[in-house]
């Protein structure tokens, strides 16, 4: 996890109420994805206090804050409220115990306010997180949204992948990034692509130079991410080089700990590349859905062939 | 032209693997290449062409070859026939 939030972020992203340190929103940076719900720190101990994170209090921190006398809870706010401490986060819209209202003041630490529920306050901020947070690596293609599905298309400089994406725009599919794709893994079998901040909705046509997908085709050109499905990797037609004829090889692309199934498209005079990615885009969902032609169609065959067989 | 029999040998006939590999070495060279099955022909180029004559074990079938490669294009088809064990 080498990058990190700002507050304000957390803010802007969840929609909290700032309660106190409206000042410090953009100094104060997180750093992990965990979420800490100082229960056990409330009874005084602390040998395990994990400082950094952002500390949730919910209903039941609340309560047992509440049973505290004055003084204890001065004792543990204190306690709670270190350098390294981001922020702290109140959900249900529960009140702030004193204690740790003076001590934040002091020590210029923000305290956010939402009427989520503990739980789903907690999932949408460790969500929100670790897609933030986690590893990225920049990869060289174009990614696309064709019928719901992530197609990130692939291949040398100069072979089409931005001419063909904007014939698929054309054809009502929506982009998503264009030349660079930051892609992150959002879960065990998931990597979801996106465009950096500055190429965002841009597409660059040779001999056109940078256009605006969103200016020239409206918002439903446009998609901000999405999950990647398939790679399709475009490949200079050359008579020495075997592609898949049947539609039965099995190649795959790994990405982080992900593996992404690939498919090679040769590139040549006369194949309209738009609507091949289409149609395979179209026949990888069919087989994720449980129809495979090519297995259907080597079915019967095998069949033919077994009654061709009989005769002799 | 160049013309060569085989009597297919392979328990599960031509079938979709065996048929790529075919098509692939004949896709090779430029001679007009036929697979003729019965009084079935069909270009040996053509993928979805040799699949659908669907040959199976025991079948005979000949392969022709018609251009300036035709006999290397035998050869080579003859080299894929029998290191797959389908045909002799």
């Amino acid at each position: 996890m080498a990058n990190e939030v700002s507050v304000r972020n957390l803010v802007d992203a969840m929609g909290l109420t700032v309660l106190i340190g409206k000042e410090y929103l953009d100094d104060k940076k997180i750093t992990t994805s965990d979420i800490s719900r100082p229960g056990l720190e409330l009874t005084g101990y602390f040998n395990f206090y994990p400082k950094e994170r952002i500390q949730l209090f919910g209903m039941t921190e609340h309560a047992y804050a509440n049973g505290l006398t004055h003084e204890n809870r001065q004792v543990v706010m204190d306690q709670l409220a270190t350098d390294q401490t981001p922020c702290f986060v109140v959900s249900n819209d529960l009140d702030v115990p004193l204690e740790l209202l003076e001590i934040v003041k002091e020590r210029h630490i923000p305290i956010l306010i939402s009427k989520l529920t503990t739980s789903r306050l907690s999932s949408n901020m460790v969500n929100y997180l670790e897609a933030r947070l986690s590893e990225r690596q920049s990869i060289h293609g174009v990614l696309v949204d064709i019928y719901g599905l992530g197609v990130m298309i692939t291949g040398d400089s100069g072979v089409g992948k931005s001419e063909t994406a904007l014939e698929l725009i054309r054809r009502g599919h929506r982009l998503i990034a264009d030349d660079r794709v930051d892609v992150f893994q959002k879960d065990e079998e998931t990597l979801v692509g996106e465009a950096p901040a500055i190429l965002k909705h841009l597409l660059e046509i040779r001999g056109i130079g940078i256009i605006d997908i969103m200016n020239l085709f409206g918002a439903g050109a446009v998609r901000d991410d999405t999950d990647i499905s398939l790679i399709i990797h475009l490949e200079n037609w050359s008579p020495d080089k075997q592609f898949d004829r049947l539609g039965n090889g099995e190649e795959f692309v790994k990405i982080f700990d992900v593996n992404l199934p690939k498919i090679s498209v040769p590139v040549k005079t006369g194949r309209n590349l738009a609507i091949i990615i289409e149609v395979a885009a179209m026949n990888f969902r069919a087989k994720t859905m449980g129809y495979d032609a090519t297995k259907v169609f080597e079915d019967n065959l095998n069949g033919l062939i077994q009654t061709n067989s009989k005769k002799d | 032209m160049e013309k060569k029999d085989f009597h297919v040998i392979a328990e599960t006939g031509i079938h979709a693997r065996p048929a790529t590999l075919l098509v692939q070495a004949a896709s090779k060279f430029t001679s007009d290449v036929a697979l003729v099955y019965g009084e079935k022909s069909v270009n040996l180029k053509s993928i979805m062409g040799v699949m659908s004559l669907g040959v199976g074990q025991n079948a005979d079938v000949t392969i022709t070859a018609d251009g300036a490669d035709e006999v290397d294009a035998i050869a080579a088809i003859t080299e894929t026939m029998t290191k797959e064990g389908l045909a002799e």
